[in-house]
């Protein structure tokens, strides 16, 4: 069970990598954000998020047109 | 990352151009990037405290129509009185249907995120400008300083 979670359905980009970056500052490092989406291009969003920014994406999946993301953020 | 910089330059003044400053800026500053952002010219219209933005089918053959209306409405068409306010209601609200942000809502989250933005002060000047009109808390520089940070950047686009 994340420490918190996200529900961006329906927003399209950017404003699910922004909303995912506002409530990770909420959190301390090493708890977890999870996320629910619905715009396809924040799967790769997700990706290069994590990359650039340290905080690591734990898992990535998709059922049934919803794409749902588990990030950790960086100690 | 906390290094990384990226500088904009911005000089359109439509909705549709607006996007790609707001949009780039506010995920860089999410990446964690420093961003600045020198406005010149009719990229001026993006600080005014009330933003009034169009978006024009005129002169933008690559512009999608709504209803297949480029079927059936000649060029000079797309020129005749309310025409682009007519775009620019439907193109806002099939933003809002798809979930696109409001540039006012893009502009709001850069600000919050500290990137930095610029009024090119000769263009102000050139088109008589007030600053009350624009927003508070902006700096009004010139070239120069707009080229030193572009020389210190990582990423430098003109849009």
């Amino acid at each position: 069970m994340a420490d918190q979670e996200l529900d961006a359905r329906g927003l399209n980009c950017p404003l699910p990598i922004l909303r995912a970056k506002k409530a990770l500052n909420d959190l301390e490092g090493g708890q977890t954000l999870s996320i629910i989406a619905t715009d396809p291009g924040s799967v790769k969003d997700f990706q290069a998020f994590a990359k650039q920014t340290g905080n690591e994406l734990v898992e990535s999946g998709e059922t049934n047109g919803e794409f749902t993301f588990l990030i950790k953020k960086k100690a | 990352m906390a290094d990384k910089k990226m500088m904009i330059i911005a000089t359109k003044g439509s909705l549709d151009w607006a996007y790609p400053p707001f949009i780039l800026s506010s995920t860089a500053a999410a990446l964690g990037m420093e961003v600045n952002i020198f406005f010149t010219f009719y990229g001026l219209q993006l600080l005014k405290k009330n933003l009034s933005l169009g978006v024009t089918p005129l002169g933008n053959p690559g512009m999608p129509m709504p209803m297949a209306m480029d079927k059936w409405f000649p060029v000079l068409g797309t020129a005749i009185p309310g025409m682009q306010g007519m775009m620019t209601m439907m193109m806002k609200s099939k933003m809002k249907k798809k979930g696109v942000a409001s540039v006012e809502e893009l502009r709001t989250l850069c600000l919050e995120a500290d990137v930095k933005m610029i009024a090119c002060q000769m263009t102000v000047d050139l088109f008589d400008f007030k600053p009350s009109d624009l927003l508070d808390g902006i700096e009004y520089a010139g070239a120069s300083s707009a080229l030193a940070f572009a020389g210190d950047a990582d990423i430098n686009l003109f849009v």
